[in-house]
């Protein structure tokens, strides 16, 4: 058996540093994130899903022969479902680990934040769980989305560039 | 008794009687998937919530751990448990399965040694035969809880960390067949100003180190007394922080082997889990399941096992607050040494 008092322990150094001084050092040791990379990424797949909604349009077009504004909530609403289908088998998050705003800024990051919120919910049940929770991370957007389209349209009143519609 | 000014001697040497571990199926592809006495295939181990879930984990750690010491549930004078959810459920709900006199406990990812050295410091002073400590965590009931819903598409950047999947318990006696709790040194807070709950490990480096030395300076020791010296969840992130601040304080921890549960637990190199492992299962599982094997085996002689916890609430970092952090020590020892 060790005895306390053969090891000779000395009395080490109290803390030192400041919590300004820890934050450099830390922040000096964290592994370094590519931006580049993560902005290449992004664009890819962001821009695959565009390409994706496209082809979806032409087809509504051309099979359902739709005119093309007509066929633009079609659209929508396919990549929202391909979406929640994704998100519901348990994908959606795995290619958004890689894909990073690539996945998360189309509407199909839109549909997944609220699927998801859903499916996590639904112990809760369907009013305080489901209901309640579906807008936890969508509801910003829509908030945030409206107040923004608000300025916007406060702005093409005072410049007169707006009102085609 | 107390040594120094924040560790108690354990005198009458309290014995792990019995202990288990019970994971989830990342852990079960981990490096030390042989050791855990089950590993459950799915996340969500057919029932109906991720809470519940993570209740199950702990009931069927806590019924192997009774098994293991020899003893039926009745035989439990206290139960000593928590874990990370909101009024830790987890352990109030197992509690109530269980059916012993419960003290529960939250420290956080740190609950694993806090409760085995408040189970150590039962026994130690008479006031208990058998004293149960336990603890667990689940990935998607902290996603849930801390962060954003686990099928969310969110990037996690290189500093954040994996919840295990995973719960640990431990029968405390005072006599009886197993590794040894020598003494505990009970962490304080530390709170550098790190608000990024992300990097957990940075945050809580600091409390590792603080606990540590504190260790030295209270028990006498030196890292060179140890075979072994791990912290809880530090990860790739906070564990070399904590290992330069300690060199830099002088603390020769290079006389030692110096690693962490978090980077035990999973193969980082391979197992898409950021940084490395987290939560208070973490601890929980290597200790309970992986180290007390290797002191059993005689592989390790004493160990240290430095358990950090990150003290902060969702609520407490969406306001803008820094992450407090605390650590709790406990040397244990094979049998006999």
């Amino acid at each position: 058996m060790l005895s306390t008092s053969s090891a000779g322990g000395r009395p080490y150094k109290k803390w030192s540093m400041s919590p300004k001084e820890y934050q450099t050092f830390a922040k000096q040791r964290e592994p370094a994130r590519s931006v580049l990379k993560n902005c290449l990424k992004a664009f890819v797949v962001g821009g695959a899903i565009c390409v994706l909604g496209e082809f979806i349009q032409q087809l509504y077009v051309h099979l359902a022969g739709m005119k093309r504004e007509a066929a633009s909530n079609p659209t929508v609403a396919t990549l929202i479902f391909i979406s929640v289908v994704l998100t519901c088998l348990g994908v959606y998050d795995k290619i958004a680990q890689w894909a990073g705003a690539g996945t998360a800024v189309p509407v199909t990051g839109f549909a997944n934040s609220m699927a998801s919120a859903a499916l996590e919910h639904r112990a809760e049940g369907l009013v305080l769980g489901v209901g309640a929770n579906m807008f936890k991370l969508a509801g910003s957007v829509i908030v945030y989305g409206t107040v923004a389209a608000f300025f916007v349209g406060i702005g093409h009143l005072i410049f007169g560039t707006g009102g085609n519609h | 008794m107390l040594k120094g000014q924040q560790s108690w001697w354990f005198n009458n040497k309290p014995v792990i009687i019995g202990a288990a571990s019970v994971v989830g199926p990342d852990e079960g592809e981990g490096p030390l998937a042989k050791d855990f006495d089950l590993v459950h295939p799915e996340l969500d181990m057919q029932q109906k919530s991720w809470e519940k879930a993570e209740r199950l984990l702990l009931e069927q750690a806590t019924d192997f751990a009774v098994r293991h010491a020899g003893l039926k549930k009745d035989d439990i004078q206290f139960y000593i448990g928590g874990d990370l959810m909101n009024q830790i459920i987890s352990n109030s709900f197992a509690a109530r399965s269980l059916g012993a006199p419960y003290i529960g406990t939250f420290g956080a990812c740190s609950t694993s040694m806090e409760t085995l050295a408040l189970a150590a410091q039962i026994v130690d002073s008479g006031n208990a035969q058998y004293a149960m400590a336990g603890t667990c965590s689940h990935n998607c009931t902290a996603e849930k809880q801390f962060r954003y819903p686990t099928e969310y598409g969110s990037q996690k950047p290189p500093t954040a960390q994996y919840t295990v999947t995973g719960a640990g318990a431990a029968v405390v006696a005072p006599t009886g067949d197993g590794p040894v709790i020598e003494c505990a040194t009970i962490g304080k807070i530390m709170d550098l100003g790190i608000t990024d709950p992300f990097n957990m490990g940075a945050a809580m480096a600091p409390a590792a180190v603080d606990t540590i030395q504190a260790h030295f300076n209270d028990t006498g020791r030196q890292p060179s007394d140890y075979d072994l010296i791990v912290t809880g969840d530090l990860a790739s992130v906070g564990h070399p922080i904590a290992k330069e601040l300690l060199l830099r304080n002088g603390v020769p921890m290079n006389d030692t082997i110096f690693n962490d549960c978090g980077l035990m637990v999973f193969d980082i190199s391979k197992q898409k889990v950021q940084a490395g492992g987290s939560g208070c299962g973490c601890s929980a599982v290597v200790t309970y399941g992986h180290l007390l094997k290797k002191l059993s085996g005689r592989e390790l002689k004493r160990i240290l096992v430095v358990a950090t916890g990150a003290l902060l609430s969702p609520l407490s970092f969406q306001q803008g607050e820094s992450i407090p952090c605390i650590a709790h020590a406990v040397a244990i020892a094979g049998k006999g040494v």
